[in-house]
């Protein structure tokens, strides 16, 4: 009953190492992405090397590469309902027809002044 | 003398235990620091009890109000209206959040689920007392905020009012924070219980419905809940901090709010149905003495109705400022997510069917949930149909066809669960003329109150007002009433159950001829739940006769 | 014990979702907010160090590194290598608490707050006629300390958990047969460094 111990043990230390290389890597990959303008990409470019890194880590450092597969399930339910929440408030937002229009003239504090004065300058975003 | 059972009802055949879970230990200090799921249980069953009175007498506050536009009762004006507003919103805060959340989980469930699955505890037992103290501490802050000023959002707290309102609403939304984690732990436990602890020889598709129930449920509370954290945490920051995310003023979006708000909230709603549902499919086939019809069916159904749940929130938002297409998306979905709920009412049907039915007390209440929860599901329809809800929205239409699934559907199955494992908890048979009479007069005054509204709300009553029109008040008058038939059968029901404590143990180990495997322990259950490990023999609901072993 | 070691994993994979999920509701309002104000969240963040979250970046990520070096020690019955890996994990949770008191000091110097306490600056271009400057700006960094002092509050009580668990594991009590609450913590603290992951390029990058 307690020969368990050995089978948890994974590729050693040779498979982290890797990984944290990897990382590393994409680290400098995203920070150097950062620089160059893709437009539109750019959110795009950064949430799929972040969801790479993320993977990574998932896999490797939090085991469920070996693991049974339940965890697994848990850990992607988490972040498909995570995604359902934003999926639908963005069709909600993007497809408004005056979603912008909500407040044309968001302004309210001024220039650097005391926090006092923001009650004076309410009255001005009001008269908008 | 003692014995009076039904015939279907097996006497225990080894002697009643003299030490149980009860009596193992003495003091209050051995329950405030136990760890047994079944004490646990039993104190839960006291505080969501104790906040269901509590919000009840709230309740009748509200319709006492309602008697007359005037709100005159023996020729004084009985609240103003910023009183209505807080006593209404406190009546929501208290049983949504103190109550009935928790209340089949937490009280029933606590108890049952071990004992279901064969275990001797659940998977986290001392989580499992955080999560009661939890729930404590969450409660007395709720009442400390009712105290010391209380609320007047409503109990969705939409803002700008609730960001921007004087009144104890960081508070309050503080405490549910808290709350929403007691929540959140006893949906983290029941899912590790019902994956790991199961009996020997009890696979998926062997265990009780009222595991799937609970499980659904759990699944639930841990994915939907974190979410009404954080909504709360940015409300009471827009409150404190000015952050500018809900209130327009500072440039925010009060829809945002609702998705964020609803996005926990409508999955709630199924954490509040989910385990009446699982109730139900214990008593229907104990009651009508034949298999479940559709099993699997059921099963599958519980499961899918917790995953749809989580994508239709938007229709408590139709009129709130959404987009059309999100708007037409949600409603669309929304039809989707009645058909697991249709299912399991067939199912339910196709169970008494040709049954060997007996209609004792825990069955009336079962009967009650198939009408009233009909009811409610189909008002459900009528508003996620965009063009009937565009009228009906904010009215009284809404008011019932939630009282109608929550308190018709989720309050009648867990007076039902409660008379059905009371032998079980405490050891003592209630008198079941008196619950049977207690159902009755719940069951009449529960329609004369709510199916009333139903009137009211097509008739264009809106909902949550303090005045109304003079045309209104026969209606209005006519619910009040139904109230006070709902709080004489509250408490008839309640002085039965308790006053069965009075007597000496005289509850046989299986009164109802249950299959499952509580039934198998005696009443009420040592502390350890089984002498020795149950293994699973036979299918859940197999009511052929048991071969004669020994 | 086996099964109560896969018990506790599926507890805590569960307990990780729930904070995923509450993290996350703080990510679509960013995301929504960010809609909102494209502008004025894009000039804002240029006030963040970029240098610094890279630097915190990699703290994080090789801090995960140590703490998985140190459930393998102690999968190996290794006491020493444990209790030192977890130190090396401490170490690093403690720079990357220090970094970041350096970024909020420069935030609370140059008045760069939520909105009610924010303070225009030269490069704010989103203004009205009267010169006061819109509410994007003071919303981007309420979000900015919402999400990272949330971020570091967890790091704070991560540390402390660490401390708890090196304080045992110096005496003794975990083996190659038991190491269940090095393995919890080890998750919990990945957890930390995978909503790092997110944060960086969501606050300091993406332009």
């Amino acid at each position: 009953m307690s020969t368990h111990e050995h089978t948890h043990e994974h590729g050693g230390s040779g498979v982290y190492v890797k990984t944290l290389l990897a990382l590393l890597i994409l680290t400098i990959l995203t920070v150097a992405a950062s620089y160059i303008d893709f437009g539109s990409g750019n959110v795009v470019i950064a949430l799929l090397i972040a969801s790479i890194k993320a993977s990574l880590v998932a896999l490797f450092f939090m085991h469920l590469r070996y693991e049974k597969a339940v965890n697994a399930v848990i850990a992607c339910s988490g972040f498909l309902f995570l995604g359902i929440f934003l999926m639908f408030c963005f069709i909600d937002f993007d497809t408004r027809d005056d979603a912008k229009a909500l407040d044309p003239q968001p302004v309210m504090y001024g220039p650097a002044k005391p926090a006092g004065a923001a009650a004076a300058s309410a009255p001005a975003a009001e008269a908008k | 003398m003692a014995n009076t059972l039904t015939s279907r009802g097996k006497i225990a055949d080894h002697p009643r235990p003299e030490v149980n879970y009860l009596n193992a230990s003495k003091g209050i200090w051995s329950w405030m620091t136990t760890v047994d799921h079944k004490r646990i249980g039993v104190m839960y069953l006291v505080g969501v009890l104790t906040a269901f009175l509590m919000g009840g007498i709230f309740a009748l506050f509200v319709r006492l109000s309602l008697l007359n536009p005037k709100h005159m009762l023996f020729g004084k004006v009985l609240m103003s209206a910023e009183t209505y507003n807080r006593v209404f919103t406190l009546h929501g805060v208290i049983m949504v959040f103190l109550f009935i959340i928790p209340s089949i989980p937490a009280a029933l469930g606590n108890f049952v689920l071990p004992l279901m699955l064969g275990a001797k505890d659940v998977a986290f037992p001392r989580l499992n007392l955080a999560s009661f103290y939890l729930w404590v501490i969450g409660a007395v802050m709720a009442i400390c905020g009712m105290i010391f000023g209380a609320i007047d959002t409503g109990w969705t707290f939409y803002t700008p009012y609730s960001t921007t309102t004087s009144g104890t609403v960081t508070l309050m939304v503080m405490a549910v924070f808290i709350l929403g984690f007691s929540s959140i732990f006893t949906g983290i436990n029941f899912v590790a219980t019902v994956h790991k602890l199961r009996a020997p020889g009890m696979g998926w598709f062997d265990m009780p419905l009222f595991v799937w129930g609970i499980y659904s449920t759990a699944i639930i509370q841990v994915l939907a809940t974190p979410v009404l954290g954080i909504t709360l945490c940015l409300l009471a920051l827009e409150r404190v901090f000015s952050i500018g995310i809900f209130d327009p003023k500072l440039g925010g979006d009060p829809v945002l709010f609702q998705h964020f708000f609803w996005f926990y909230s409508h999955p709630a709603v199924y954490i509040m149905i989910l385990p009446g549902m699982a109730i139900i499919s214990e008593l229907i086939p104990t009651f009508s003495r034949k298999t479940m019809f559709g099993y699997r069916a059921v099963a599958y159904s519980s499961v899918s109705l917790a995953l749809l749940s989580f994508i239709v929130w938007g229709h408590h938002m139709f009129v709130a400022g959404q987009s059309q297409l999100a708007t037409v998306i949600f409603s669309a979905l929304t039809f989707l997510v009645a058909i697991p709920s249709g299912v399991k009412m067939f199912n339910w049907l196709g169970t008494m069917y040709k049954g060997n039915i007996s209609l004792e007390t825990p069955m009336l209440y079962a009967i009650s949930f198939l009408l009233l929860f009909g009811i409610g599901g189909l008002t459900g329809i009528f508003l996620g149909t965009l063009s009937t809800d565009v009228h009906l929205t904010d009215t009284y239409f809404v008011v019932a066809h939630f009282h109608y699934v929550m308190m018709g559907g989720t309050v009648i199955a867990f007076i039902g669960g409660l008379h059905y494992w009371w032998p079980k908890m405490t050891g003592r048979m209630y008198t079941e003329k008196w619950a049977a009479l207690g159902c009755v007069l719940v069951f009449i005054g529960f329609n004369m109150t709510f199916l009333t509204q139903f009137f009211l709300g097509s008739k264009g009553m809106p909902r949550r007002y303090y005045n109304y029109l003079d045309q209104y008040q026969p209606l209005h008058a006519f619910s009040t009433y139904g109230s006070w038939v709902i709080g004489l059968g509250m408490m008839i029901t309640a002085i039965n159950l308790l006053a069965s404590l009075r007597k000496p143990y005289d509850a046989p180990d299986n009164p109802w001829g249950g299959t499952t495997l509580e039934w198998k322990t005696s009443s009420p259950p040592i502390e350890h739940n089984f002498e020795d490990q149950p293994v699973l023999e036979r299918a859940p609901y197999d009511y052929r006769p048991e071969p004669v072993a020994h | 014990m086996e099964q109560q070691f896969d018990t506790s994993k599926i507890g805590m994979w569960l307990f990780l979702v729930t904070e995923v999920l509450l993290f996350g509701g703080l990510f679509v309002g960013f995301g929504m907010m960010q809609a909102r104000y494209p502008q004025e969240f894009l000039e804002a963040h240029e006030h963040l160090q970029r240098p610094l979250g890279a630097l915190n970046t990699v703290v994080l990520l090789i801090s995960s590194f140590t703490m998985v070096m140190g459930v393998l020690s102690a999968q190996r019955n290794d006491k020493k290598k444990l209790v030192m890996y977890l130190i090396l994990t401490i170490i690093c949770a403690c720079i990357f608490l220090c970094v970041k008191y350096f970024e909020y000091s420069h935030k609370f110097e140059e008045h760069l707050l939520p909105p009610r306490w924010y303070q225009a600056q030269p490069g704010d271009t989103v203004r009205d006629a009267a010169g006061n400057v819109s509410h994007g700006y003071g919303t981007f960094f309420a979000f900015y300390f919402m999400m990272t002092g949330l971020h570091g509050f967890h790091i704070l009580v991560g540390i402390f958990l660490l401390a708890w668990i090196a304080i045992r594991a110096h005496r003794g009590e975990f083996s190659s047969k038991y190491y269940t609450p090095v393995d919890l913590v080890g998750l919990y603290w990945h957890l930390v460094d995978l909503i790092w992951i997110y944060l960086f390029p969501l606050f300091y990058l993406i332009k």
